[in-house]
């Protein structure tokens, strides 16, 4: 069993409005340091594989088809076990 | 003329665009549940707005993957009439029936307001009785309409006329003030601003009706059958 975990954010080039928010959030409460927030999804999945490479390619295409929407988001992961 | 309305786990635009269909047409219409699997009777199929399975991971992400989806994605190529409203603009660009994708609003508000929309192309059989620039009264009621595409993609939209509706005040952030797009075809349409909510003055406005009259239209005409005004 690996455990795989997924961090999907909004693509560099598109606007993070959430981000946006919370980085203004930031600097009104005197954190005038922040630069760019981006805020994104983490998720924790359990994965049933026979082997490491197996669990990436499975993980690739559970990203490239739900997990995150390419149009307009990143993803990465990693994978444990 | 049939018209199938799906019906996902959270829809909740379904007996507005029913009603709408019913009034405006007064064409058969029946509600079909997402886990259908033949969609063949129908000649357009209209995907309603709502929060499908709560919007969890991305508005529309699963219900893109719901059995019905996929006599959706065979209706579309087949050049039947599909339109998606709100969610279900948002579960078509999630399924690649519809370029482009929907991001939150920059002003991170829900925005539930009459909002105003020029005609950008009236050729697809959904627009066909509206003049190209006319200014119509359609409400939207959204938190996640910021439509995006990117430079290439824009390009071609407007290469190929698939801006099909504008904000005439951008109320959500999207790109060029867009509204409303169509496939390379035209037979599939997606926007947020909701016109079955705008089909009588009691309603406040019934700028939205044209739509349907438009539809019943088009198919009449691939099909031989006198027009209606």
């Amino acid at each position: 069993m690996f455990k795989a975990t997924v961090y999907v954010t909004v693509k560099q080039n598109v606007l993070d409005p959430q981000g946006v928010a919370v980085q203004g959030a930031l600097h009104s409460m005197g954190f005038n340091e922040v630069g760019k927030v981006r805020i994104g999804k983490y998720m924790e999945l359990e994965v049933d594989a026979t082997n490491r490479a197996e669990a990436e390619e499975r993980v690739r295409q559970m990203c490239e088809k739900l997990l995150a929407n390419t149009v307009v988001e990143d993803y990465r992961f990693e994978l444990e076990g | 003329m049939n018209f199938a309305v799906l019906v996902f786990p959270g829809s909740n635009c379904d007996i507005d665009c029913y009603k709408a269909v019913e009034q405006t047409v007064g064409q058969p219409v029946d509600y079909v549940w997402h886990t259908a699997t033949d969609l063949s009777k129908y000649d357009c199929i209209i995907v309603p707005g709502g929060f499908s399975y709560g919007d969890y991971l991305r508005s529309g992400a699963i219900a893109r993957f719901a059995p019905v989806m996929a006599e959706v994605a065979k209706a579309a190529a087949a050049g039947k009439y599909v339109i998606g409203i709100c969610n279900g603009f948002q579960i078509l660009t999630e399924a690649g029936l519809l370029p482009g994708a929907l991001r939150r609003n920059t002003s991170l508000k829900f925005r539930c307001h009459s909002s105003i929309l020029r005609v950008e192309n009236n050729k697809t059989p959904f627009t066909t009785q509206y003049e190209v620039g006319e200014l119509i009264d359609i409400p939207i009621a959204h938190g996640e309409g910021n439509y995006y595409c990117d430079e290439a993609t824009l390009a071609q939209l407007k290469q190929n006329n698939q801006i099909v509706f504008r904000y005439a005040d951008n109320p959500n952030g999207s790109v060029e003030d867009i509204a409303g797009v169509c496939n390379e075809q035209g037979n599939v349409v997606g926007m947020m601003p909701h016109p079955e909510r705008a089909v009588n003055q009691l309603l406040g406005s019934e700028d939205g009706k044209k739509m349907f009259t438009s539809i019943l239209n088009a198919w009449r005409e691939q099909h031989g059958a006198a027009s209606i005004g």
